[in-house]
């Protein structure tokens, strides 16, 4: 069933326009890869789909479980279960992790009609997820992603991602910063919550991360567009010949 | 211009306040003659306006315009309804003191229960009394401010609290000042002295009786914490949405002691506390906080001059501002390091959140330092919410206005967390949790 449909998205930011009528669909329990050079207008999907200010939508739509969701403010996406992991998570001070999750969590479930978690069921809930991941209680204390290291960030996002259960994960240049024991780290997350009913839509770069995540299906993104789709292989493909031979197919 | 206009037409109300309430103001014919003199100075001063610097921002002809006649002595109505706002804000296990419209109410009050080593006298039974010949000393005006003679020519009532040398009580003592009285004044000024050794906390809260509304509070406190002692003193504002709340305060600070000081804004059309400290011993660690929390057109000053008399003292001072719709925060804050005061260790940081366009934030502060071994330093930041962290926070589920909350609270939270005491702290918190909720 298709979970995600990006149709015909046509997006500006400041006038110029960066998505020139990009289609995408994501079914229920898929791993997509995105791939593409710099500026092909991978992170701007993302920040789309996510609801991000600043970019402006002229033509197309994006239908999350045959709703629209460009109609959403970002947190109501978010309670649909639409997940952006974040390049760079933003670094709150003053707000402890533990309480941020729990606000962030009791919002969602709020949004959906359910019950919100007590004290002490989240407590339990967050200490059983934080467990399954290697993550120490210490850095639930802290202040969110205050101090963290690059790996710690993107294992606070794996946290999230595993405790707000979304149905769609967006993991935004998930390897961005990180060296190959924490990407592996947070790549074994990620895997551990991929389900048939969970869909990972994963922008990158490089073909290294894909080493950890495996896609059933990957796409090519240059100028805006989705240039070429194929399976996993296509990834290694690229990661020989690069993404010229693609400029031009824009 | 019309000021001059302005100062003849606060001048005669003046006249008709001091002479239509001189049946009320406590006090020997010796204390009446300060009294006196202290009226005329204002008299002659007027309200402050902008070109007085210290009032620059905070110019009261124009925010207040008059003074509103002196509040009636509270009726056996109006102590009831005091009751209620009195239950409503007290603070658990502190012992209360009220005055209500600048009458000190004893039957509200938690006399019995303070014990020998609070002593706790009105301001009228001091300045009534005929054998004290140091009467008058209480209604010294201090400095040529004009509010702060007002408040000595006018003042109907207040508290004389000493806590006895090494004593530490195990309960706060909350001073509450409630309204009942719409339109109209009141003027109140306590003396508050923490002896050699003793270790106390002091509450103060400002309060209205249901739905009184656009009355005018001018207090003035004067504080003394002697040698080796542990003080806290908390200041809860939260006077109606449409009221006046002027509060001058006098602290002297003895050595080798702690002072911890915080003051919460919640309410009021127009405030200002202004503070007057002065560390007088050495190796004293002096701590001062606030948060306002400012809406509608609410205008909020915190003015404050702490002045390092003597070497080997510490001061901090943490203050934040939010500020949303058409409100107006001032902070003023000025450090004076004398020139005997080597190795003082000053620092103050202000920060302003502007929640709205319209929203206007001004802040002043200031160094005078005349020592050279000392290190001293300031920061003033105004600014709005981060974007970058408000849509991380809405893309994990928070609606805005709670996204804003959050962050809000973790700013504000900065100051909020010099508060040393556990409980206090955690009610200050919730006074700021329940002003972003009706934000909401």
């Amino acid at each position: 069933m298709a979970l995600l449909e990006v149709k015909d998205l046509k997006v500006r930011v400041e006038e110029r326009e960066i998505l020139h009528g990009l289609t995408l669909t994501v079914n229920e329990g898929e791993i997509h890869a995105i791939m593409g050079p710099n500026g092909s207008g991978k992170s701007t999907l993302s920040h789309v789909i996510a609801g991000k200010p600043g970019y402006e939508v002229t033509d197309g739509e994006i239908l999350f479980k045959g709703e629209d969701l460009l109609a959403m403010a970002p947190n109501e996406r978010a309670a649909k279960g639409v997940f952006l992991a974040f390049q760079y998570p933003v670094e709150i001070p003053g707000v402890s992790t533990m309480n941020f999750l729990r606000t962030a969590l009791n919002a969602q479930r709020k949004a959906r009609g359910e019950s919100e978690y007590s004290t002490p069921d989240f407590l339990k809930k967050v200490r059983e997820v934080s467990k399954s991941l290697n993550i120490p209680q210490d850095m639930l204390k802290r202040g969110v992603n205050v101090g963290f290291s690059g790996g710690e960030k993107k294992r606070n996002e794996v946290l999230q991602m595993a405790l707000f259960e979304p149905s769609l994960c967006i993991l935004d240049e998930m390897d961005s910063g990180l060296d190959i024991d924490a990407l592996r780290i947070a790549a074994d997350g990620v895997n551990a919550l991929h389900s048939p009913k969970r869909a990972m839509v994963v922008i990158t770069h490089y073909q290294r991360l894909l080493n950890y995540i495996v896609p059933d299906i990957v796409h090519v993104m240059s100028k805006g567009r989705v240039v070429k789709s194929g399976g996993k292989e296509l990834a290694l493909e690229l990661e020989a010949s690069g993404y010229a031979q693609f400029e031009d197919a824009a | 211009m019309n000021v001059a206009v302005a100062k003849t037409g606060n001048g005669r109300a003046v006249s008709d306040l001091f002479a239509s309430a001189a049946g009320r103001l406590p006090g020997s014919p010796s204390v009446i003659a300060v009294r006196r003199e202290a009226f005329e100075t204002y008299e002659r001063l007027g309200l402050p306006h902008r070109r007085i610097e210290e009032w620059k921002y905070t110019d009261l002809r124009a925010l207040v315009g008059e003074v509103l006649p002196l509040a009636a002595a509270p009726d056996a109505a109006a102590l009831k309804r005091a009751a209620d706002a009195v239950k409503a804000h007290a603070i658990a296990g502190a012992r209360k003191l009220v005055l209500v419209d600048g009458v000190f109410a004893a039957d509200l009050s938690d006399l019995k229960a303070l014990g020998s080593e609070v002593s706790v006298k009105t301001l009228r039974e001091v300045l009534e009394n005929k054998a004290n010949p140091a009467a008058a000393d209480l209604l010294q005006t201090i400095s040529s401010d004009a509010v702060i003679s007002l408040n000595a020519a006018m003042a109907t009532d207040g508290v004389v609290i000493s806590v006895a040398d090494g004593a530490q009580p195990s309960a706060p003592v909350q001073l509450i000042h409630v309204a009942t009285a719409s339109s109209a004044s009141s003027f109140t000024r306590s003396h508050l002295r923490i002896g050699k050794g003793a270790r106390a906390t002091i509450i103060e809260s400002f309060v209205a009786a249901g739905k009184t509304s656009a009355y005018q509070v001018n207090d003035a406190v004067i504080l003394a914490v002697g040698d080796n002692a542990d003080a806290a003193h908390i200041r809860l504002m939260d006077d109606s949405p449409d009221a006046v709340n002027i509060t001058s305060q006098f602290v002297t600070v003895g050595a080798n002691t702690k002072l911890n000081f915080f003051n919460m804004t919640t309410g009021a059309a127009v405030s200002r506390l202004q503070g007057f400290i002065t560390l007088a011993g050495e190796g004293s660690e002096l701590s001062v906080n606030g948060v306002n929390l400012l809406q509608k057109t609410e205008h909020g000053d915190t003015t404050l001059v702490v002045d390092h008399a003597v070497p080997n003292c510490v001061s901090r001072e943490v203050f934040r501002a939010v500020i949303d719709d058409r409100a107006h925060s001032v902070f003023q804050g000025r450090i004076i390091v004398r020139p005997d005061a080597q190795k003082t260790d000053g620092k103050m940081m202000i920060r302003a959140l502007l929640l709205s366009d319209e929203a206007e934030a001004d802040n002043k502060p200031e160094l005078e330092i005349f020592a050279d071994d000392v290190s001293c330093g300031h920061g003033a930041t105004a600014g709005a919410l981060d974007d970058s962290l408000l849509f991380y926070l809405k893309a994990r589920g928070l609606p805005e206005k709670q996204a804003q909350a959050l962050l809000i609270q973790a700013f504000v939270g900065e100051a909020i967390e010099q508060i040393a005491d556990d409980d206090l702290r955690e009610h200050v918190i919730g006074i700021a949790e329940r002003w972003l909720e009706r934000r909401q």
